[in-house]
């Protein structure tokens, strides 16, 4: 019942949050100083004379007020019309169905990775505290966080893609294969998702390390080892169900960093994903693209923060959502 | 196409499991008919009206003519050499017969027509419009002659008839800005279009009805990676045949087996512009200083790691048009440079920096801030300039920053066309361009050189267009309005068991098309 009126809720806040997040986009975009014809021509534009650009932004409507710029995408947007995309020659809707699915697979993948192995680990690391494994992923943790991810990632090509030749360096499937194949597409994707995994990884260990370690002192864990119950069971049972609360809280803070970092990854790895077009799109002043990725993006935000609240309010009986 | 020891050390190491479950499928194992080239350069649509390919050689298109392996036009879509009338405004084109198009439509003069019609349409967001500034009507008085009507009578017009023709029969009627064509397009050439994933490879296979005869091998895979490095790693990797790199990383591939190294030249020139509306570098004594005071050589050797070689003039001197006295010392002169100040009374003040009346020998070179090749050679004319007692402030910017600018500060530019030496110079050094665009950006003005540089064009005579351009070179020497720096080499790295490969002169521009693999239906793999 009150899960109910709390997804309503969320969805009401969710279109205000939506309409600024959109407004923003296009102040911004007119605050640009970029010339989205000069963008457009690229070279082109070192040639073209000036009576050839502005047909062009008058082809486009750029150069009319930011009401009607706004008004017009708005009423286009209530259609179901995203908008054409300047940089990408395609319709926004086609430019985002066609990469987003990849980007999900591989911050999807990147995520449960992470959460597996850092929920795991952490929990070991903690049970033996200042054991050689618990020092050893510190101090690996403590390295991985100091390292960009581009870094990570081109080292991670240089020894398994060059010295070792278990992994391809790039693309998505094999550069002379004739489609897309599971297989194929995993085999490329196995080093990408491990490298996002790991970049991000040592931020969950370290919390899940801590808040295992820390519960591991609670009086309930104490009160169940009192009990003799054995230790695996108080460690998985007790300890860590306890500490799995502020982590849910992680996540949900952690995501657009691990999209950030998808970013990065895609672009080194060469994935056809929505990163590149990201950076092309701004740098090509392409403002419907931006537009339509921004409140993409937003609303997977906030969709991710609305099923943390509703987990923690699973996970813990204490927390009562508002209403 | 993985080398084979890569599957060794990977049984070695125990991890079939990974391999094996993931079953790489790899087409053509078997006859190498797939040829597999990257580049960074990925176009943004693949429409020639829309400025893809327009120099030719663009694997899908053909235009009315091409360029052979030194840049001399050949027919291709037409018959013969088109026929050019005695006032040089009447274009007359006899086409082809029996070319069809990749989906079986024939070839005809409406389909030349569509596509010089289209690119001339305001509607069409196209830029090549700034080019066909001549272009008056064109008009199909048979299915095979096509007419050009020109404005004005301009020499270079068969230069323009590169650009792909498009079939009028799958775009007429259509939004050409936003019609599905840009991205699976049909045109004539060696390749149709199977698939393109922006942002990773466009995949061709051959049309075994080219006019031209059937290409050599079966299959083209063209990689778009971005990032220098990287395509550098999977070049090494063993994933591509051909690939474009920065000189100094296909050096480091020279010297794995298997790989040769092919160092291009180009027309594409890097230079610093002097704006006239600055006191000190619109000295004429400043300008020539500094062309005499820099060190070619050491940019050549140190900036372009070998790569490339000393630029004294727009024209290259692979052209027919380039003025051989028009040159200079490759190393760096500066007991001349210095006396050329010292002459005109620019004399050293207590920081070693030259004054004149009062002004201090001092001024901003500002460089497109991402582009490190242009700010490593804006660092060199520092250096060089310090020499000779001139203080110079290298600015990196963004373009939005440079523009408000351009007429006051210096910039370090690159362009240049091995085609016709009127296609860039005619509006970067011609007056009525002061101050549009970015084309005439130092307000150079001279009479001589707007008087050569339409010659150039007004002339259909190969001997008077050559006159005029050695004039136009001459007078550039004068006057200084640029420093030219270096010609660019474009290195590519190919796979030393491909045969055919044919470098030509290349332009400033090159991606999918236009590059070493202009001719790659020709290319065979051993």
């Amino acid at each position: 019942m009150s899960a109910r009126r709390t997804v309503g809720r969320r969805l009401l806040v969710a279109v205000p949050v939506l309409a600024a997040t959109s407004m923003g986009m296009f102040a911004l975009g007119a605050a640009s100083p970029y010339d989205p014809a000069e963008q457009y021509a690229g070279a082109a534009a070192f040639t073209a004379t000036d009576e050839n650009l502005a047909q062009l932004r008058a082809n486009w409507g750029v150069d009319d007020p930011l009401p009607v710029q706004y008004w017009r995408w708005i009423t286009n947007l209530v259609q179901g019309d995203l908008g054409w995309s300047i940089t990408r020659h395609e319709p926004v809707t086609s430019v985002i169905a066609a990469r987003a699915g990849w980007t999900l697979l591989l911050v999807g993948a990147a995520l449960a990775l992470v959460l597996v192995a850092s929920l795991l680990l952490g929990t070991v690391a903690a049970y033996r505290r200042g054991g050689w494994l618990d020092r050893g992923l510190r101090a690996a943790a403590y390295a991985v966080e100091a390292m960009p991810v581009f870094w990570l990632a081109l080292a991670a090509i240089t020894v398994f893609a060059l010295v070792l030749g278990w992994f391809p360096a790039g693309g998505l499937t094999d550069i002379a294969a004739d489609g897309v194949h599971a297989g194929d597409v995993a085999h490329h994707l196995i080093l990408p998702i491990t490298v996002l995994a790991v970049s991000q990884a040592p931020w969950f260990l370290l919390f899940v390390r801590d808040s295992v370690a820390d519960s591991l002192r609670d009086d309930h864990v104490l009160a169940a080892r009192g009990r003799g119950l054995p230790g695996r069971t108080v460690l998985f049972g007790h300890a860590l169900r306890t500490a799995l609360l502020p982590f849910l809280t992680l996540i949900g803070t952690h995501l657009p960093e691990l999209v950030g970092g998808a970013v990065l990854v895609e672009t080194v790895f060469s994935l056809p994903g929505l990163g590149a077009v990201t950076v092309q799109a701004a740098l090509g002043s392409d403002f419907p693209l931006l537009a339509a990725i921004t409140l993409v993006t937003t609303a997977v935000v906030l969709t991710a923060n609305l099923l943390t609240d509703l987990a923690y309010t699973a996970a813990d009986p204490r927390v009562r959502l508002d209403g | 196409m993985r080398v084979t020891f890569h599957r060794l050390t990977a049984a070695a190491a125990l991890v079939l499991a990974v391999t094996a479950c993931s079953a790489t499928p790899q087409a053509q194992d078997s006859n190498g008919g797939t040829i597999v080239v990257a580049t960074a350069g990925e176009p943004d649509t693949l429409n020639p009206v829309l400025n893809y390919g327009v120099d030719g050689a663009s694997l899908i298109f053909d235009g009315l003519v091409a360029r052979d392996g030194r840049n001399e036009l050949t027919p291709a879509l037409a018959a013969a050499l088109p026929d050019v009338s005695a006032d040089g405004r009447t274009v007359t084109v006899k086409l082809r017969d029996g070319v069809v198009f990749h989906d079986g439509t024939p070839f005809t003069s409406a389909d030349v027509v569509f596509t010089y019609r289209a690119v001339l349409d305001p509607k069409v967001d196209s830029t090549l419009r700034s080019d066909l500034d001549m272009l008056d009507a064109v008009e199909a008085p048979d299915a095979s002659t096509v007419v050009f009507r020109l404005r004005y009578a301009y020499a270079p017009f068969l230069q323009r008839l590169t650009l792909g023709i498009v079939p009028a029969t799958a775009l007429q009627g259509q939004d050409i800005n936003k019609s599905g064509f840009n991205r699976k397009p049909i045109g004539t050439g060696p390749y149709q279009v199977e698939s393109w994933t922006a942002g990773d490879r466009l995949v061709l296979t051959a049309n075994d009805r080219y006019f031209a005869g059937k290409p050599a091998n079966r299959r083209v895979v063209v990689a778009f990676v971005a990032d220098d490095n990287i395509r550098a790693q999977r070049t090494r990797a063993g994933e591509f045949d051909a690939a474009e790199l920065a000189p100094k990383l296909a050096a480091g591939l020279g010297t794995v087996t298997g790989f040769t190294v092919h160092k291009v030249p180009t027309a594409d020139y890097r230079g610093v512009m002097l704006p006239f509306g600055n006191p000190v570098t619109g000295d004429l004594a400043v300008r020539k200083a500094l062309n005499t005071g820099v060190d070619r050589k050491a940019m050549v050797d140190g900036v372009l790691g070998g790569a490339g070689e000393p630029a004294y003039s727009p024209i290259p001197p692979t052209s027919a048009f380039a003025d051989a006295t028009v040159t200079g010392k490759p190393g760096a002169d500066t007991a001349t440079a210095t006396g050329l100040l010292d002459a005109v009374g620019w004399v050293p003040g207590a920081d070693g920096i030259r004054v004149k009346g009062g002004q201090k020998a001092a001024f901003t070179i500002m460089y497109p801030a991402s582009d490190s090749l242009r700010k490593e050679l804006a660092l060199a004319v520092t250096a060089d300039a310090k020499k000779l007692g001139i203080q110079v402030t290298p600015e990196g910017l963004t373009w939005d920053a440079i523009t408000p600018r351009m007429k006051t500060d210096a910039l370090v530019m690159g362009w240049g066309s091995p085609y016709d030496p009127d296609f860039v110079s005619y509006k970067l050094f011609g007056s009525k361009f002061a101050g549009e665009g970015y084309f005439n950006l130092g307000l150079y003005k001279s009479a001589e050189t707007d008087k050569a540089l339409q010659d150039g064009r007004d002339q259909a005579d190969p001997a008077k267009r050559k006159d005029a351009y050695s004039r136009f070179q001459r007078q550039l020497a004068a006057d200084v309005p640029w420093v030219f720096l270096t010609y660019l080499q474009h290195t590519y790295v190919v796979r030393s068991t491909v045969k055919g490969v044919q470098p030509r002169v290349e332009a400033h521009e090159h991606d999918v098309a236009n590059s070493l693999w202009w001719n790659l239906h020709t290319w065979t793999k051993g």
